[in-house]
């Protein structure tokens, strides 16, 4: 066991884009901003005067443009990493990403992949109104063809594009920029994780939230106020969610017999009304309680820091949910 | 409307047999009238309602066994006059306001016939049901705790657990006997069940600690014998009394102590002392003596006369099995010089009365012949430390050496 190193969500994105760079010389950086500026969120700075402008190269603003490129490197041979400055903009992107990324090892009777990996800022609570505040996961966990991932911890912001870059299939990345400031711990040596799988991030008897994104932080504070008072619950972090592993929250829900999911996204046609459904199919007679989800509200999200607040789950909310279904 | 619900009759009960309603759909209730009897491991105890209104429906039949908790019957709590002010209660959290038009409906149809449940749908969970189906286990029996009454899996480990052992020998041609027509007197086994289930509770649970101090009874008895004189015998006060009021009296100064464990200490408003009766067939009870803090001695007198022998009857009620907030042991004569109590959960202290004897007493540097009274305190560690339980016995010792005024 290496000693343990403290950093923040952003420290260990860019450490992970720059062990890539420098393990792999097919890895390049693609996005706008990401070179001169050091990224919208200053994630990739530096790295342009380390890796020179054929590695970190600043693109036009042309989402569909650039993103169409990056496969095209791909398809060619490369390993780009795409940069979508924030979830927003992927819109702009999707036709490249839905018809051309997803598709063209189906198309081509699996003679070409497309080991593309698209790396975007997503997710709400910076007060960036309606148009910049988006949990969009569900779009693209709808989509055959890709692999849809969710950074919710330090670990995985370390670990996750690493293991992205060697898939042969394209990646989307969901990174959080409300996170980026957020310190915590991970081993020293902390590097690859395991990208099939969902992980169990607290072990409990009593209740399971399962979760990704923003929710893991927030349910794992949830879990210890709850475990002053004795409800002992655990905590899934989906992590993949497309496809989506489920053995992982089906074993936890055996265990549990209560499921509360909590997500950012809207509550409609979610990721959570997706794992609700694998939760009956295939544990119906395990369940002790109807399952329950805390979702984002479905409104444009709004401005004010209270309305903003107010929009998406927050651990107060777990906390009294999880005692309404435990306590009625 | 509100759901009227299986009480809680101390830490160690269960569940309940519905022995007997005494009063009907349509009765109307006034506050402290008695409901209906159940049956527990302690007795047939009279429930008592405390509140006004009319009881709408029975929701369970007699010779019915349900946990506690369980919703046994439903009240209206509304005047018939629409103009009279209404005392509003939340309704539980899993029941569904009811709109006026269908209380309207009920209330009608009571007049034609009686409201039976018909052919009603079991809510279950799948759970409990997969549960029950492996254990072979009669849902329909089985009163539901879950969300809208729905059968968990609690309720099918409670019902297993519960499940007597004739269930697994196998059937015979021997006679059963239906449960009502058990006599009601609770076997000497369940009552010992009952003991041992809350002495192995407190045991398990409750780090306690013991506190004794030895109390100069001297002027406690020569106020009792001065206070006799004057009574006729059958209104006599006994040491008994005194000790109850000063225990009173000290809670009321040590409020700490006056409290239950649940989740953190909770003082109690009220101070109602637990009594230990010891059963002639063996075992204990612990009936209370309500608000003793406010009665007189006379009066604590009163309710020992009435209690104690309804205690050893088992025709005790719900309100005195379950409501006291600490208890008192009393060695009285014959019995050991100290008794060291233990705990009874979720109270957090226990007094403890030896027997008053004579004994040598140094005082001022003379040695004079007094009586004398050990008395021990056990409390709960999680809930008070040694400094508030030594507060507790020096305030009950200044009560005792000032009997006049108590």
């Amino acid at each position: 066991m290496s000693q343990e190193i403290r950093l923040t969500y952003r420290e260990a994105l860019k450490s992970a884009i720059r062990e890539a760079l420098l393990k792999d010389e097919k890895v390049f950086l693609m996005g706008e901003d990401v070179g001169h500026y050091g990224g919208a969120f200053a994630v990739s700075k530096g790295l342009l005067q380390e890796f020179g402008p054929d590695r970190i190269m600043d693109v036009p603003l042309s989402e569909s443009g650039f993103t169409g490129a990056g496969i095209g490197a791909a398809l060619a041979g490369m390993r780009p990493i795409v940069e979508i400055m924030t979830i927003n903009f992927s819109l702009l992107a999707m036709d490249q990403i839905f018809n051309n990324a997803a598709t063209l090892s189906h198309m081509s009777g699996g003679q070409v992949n497309v080991p593309v990996v698209i790396r975007m800022g997503c997710g709400i609570g910076r007060q960036l109104a309606a148009q910049h505040s988006h949990s969009w996961e569900p779009f693209f966990a709808h989509v055959p063809g890709l692999i849809v991932l969710s950074v919710g911890t330090h670990e995985d912001a370390r670990g996750m594009l690493l293991s992205a870059l060697e898939s042969p299939d394209p990646v989307i990345l969901f990174e959080y920029t409300s996170m980026l400031n957020l310190e915590g711990s991970i081993p020293g040596d902390a590097g690859k994780v395991d990208i099939q799988k969902a992980k169990i991030r607290r072990e409990g008897k009593d209740l399971s939230l399962i979760t990704y994104g923003t929710g893991v932080y927030k349910c794992l504070e949830a879990a210890d106020l709850l475990a002053k008072e004795g409800m002992d619950v655990e905590v899934v972090d989906l992590r993949v969610l497309r496809p989506l592993e489920e053995d992982t929250f089906l074993q936890s829900v055996a265990k549990t017999h209560r499921a509360l999911i909590v997500e950012d996204a809207w509550k409609s046609v979610s990721i959570s009304s997706e794992v609700s459904s694998r939760i009956m199919e295939k544990a119906f007679f395990e369940l002790d309680l109807p399952v329950e989800r805390l979702c984002g509200v479905e409104v444009p999200i709004p401005y004010p820091k209270h309305l903003e607040d107010a929009s998406v789950p927050q651990v107060q909310d777990i906390v009294s949910r999880v005692k309404k279904m435990l306590k009625p | 409307m509100i759901s009227f619900k299986m009480p809680s009759l101390g830490a160690d009960m269960e569940d309940g047999t519905l022995a007997e309603w005494r009063k009907q759909p349509g009765d109307k209730l006034t506050r402290g009238e008695i409901i209906a009897d159940v049956e527990t491991q302690k007795g047939l105890i009279e429930i008592e309602f405390f509140g006004e209104g009319i009881l709408e429906k029975h929701l369970v039949s007699e010779g019915q066994k349900v946990p506690v908790g369980t919703v046994i019957a439903l009240i209206n709590q509304e005047d018939e006059s629409e103009e009279s002010p209404v005392v509003e209660i939340p309704p539980s959290s899993w029941e569904a306001p009811i709109p006026s038009s269908e209380k309207l409906s009920v209330s009608e149809s009571k007049v034609s016939t009686p409201v039976r449940a018909s052919v009603e749908r079991i809510k279950i969970s799948p759970l409990a049901k997969k549960m029950a189906e492996v254990n072979q286990v009669d849902v329909s029996v089985i009163q539901g705790t879950g969300p809208e009454g729905a059968i968990v899996k609690e309720d099918i480990e409670r019902f297993l657990s519960s499940r007597e052992k004739p269930e697994v020998t196998p059937p015979s041609s021997k006679i059963e006997i239906p449960e009502q027509s058990r006599p009601s007197v609770p076997h000497h086994e369940s009552i010992r069940m009952a003991v041992a289930a809350a002495m192995s509770r407190s045991h398990r649970e409750i780090p306690q600690y013991y506190l004794e101090k030895r109390v100069d009874m001297s002027k406690a008895l020569d106020w009792l014998k001065e206070a006799n004189k004057e009574r006729p015998i059958q209104k006599r006060l006994l040491p008994v009394a005194l000790l109850i009021k000063a225990v009173a009296k000290a809670l009321d100064e040590v409020p700490d102590l006056n409290a239950v464990w649940e989740n953190g200490l909770q003082r109690m408003n009220e101070i109602h002392i637990g009594f230990v009766v010891s059963l002639r067939s063996g075992g204990i009870m612990v009936p209370a003596i309500l608000n003793a803090d406010v009665k007189t001695v006379d009066e604590i007198m009163e309710t020992l006369n009435d209690l104690i022998p309804r205690t050893r009857a088992f025709k005790l009620r719900s309100s005195e099995l379950s409501q006291s907030t600490f208890t008192i042991t009393n060695m009285g004569d014959g019995g050991a010089d100290k008794v060291f109590g233990i705990v009874y959960p979720p109270q957090v202290g226990i007094v403890g009365f030896g027997e008053i004897r004579e004994e040598a007493v140094v005082e001022q540097g003379m040695i004079g012949i007094r009586p004398v009274m050990d008395v021990t305190l056990a409390a709960d560690h999680r809930a008070t430390d040694g400094l508030i339980g030594g507060k507790f016995l020096a305030a009950l010792n200044k009560h005792l050496q000032n009997p006049e005024s108590l």
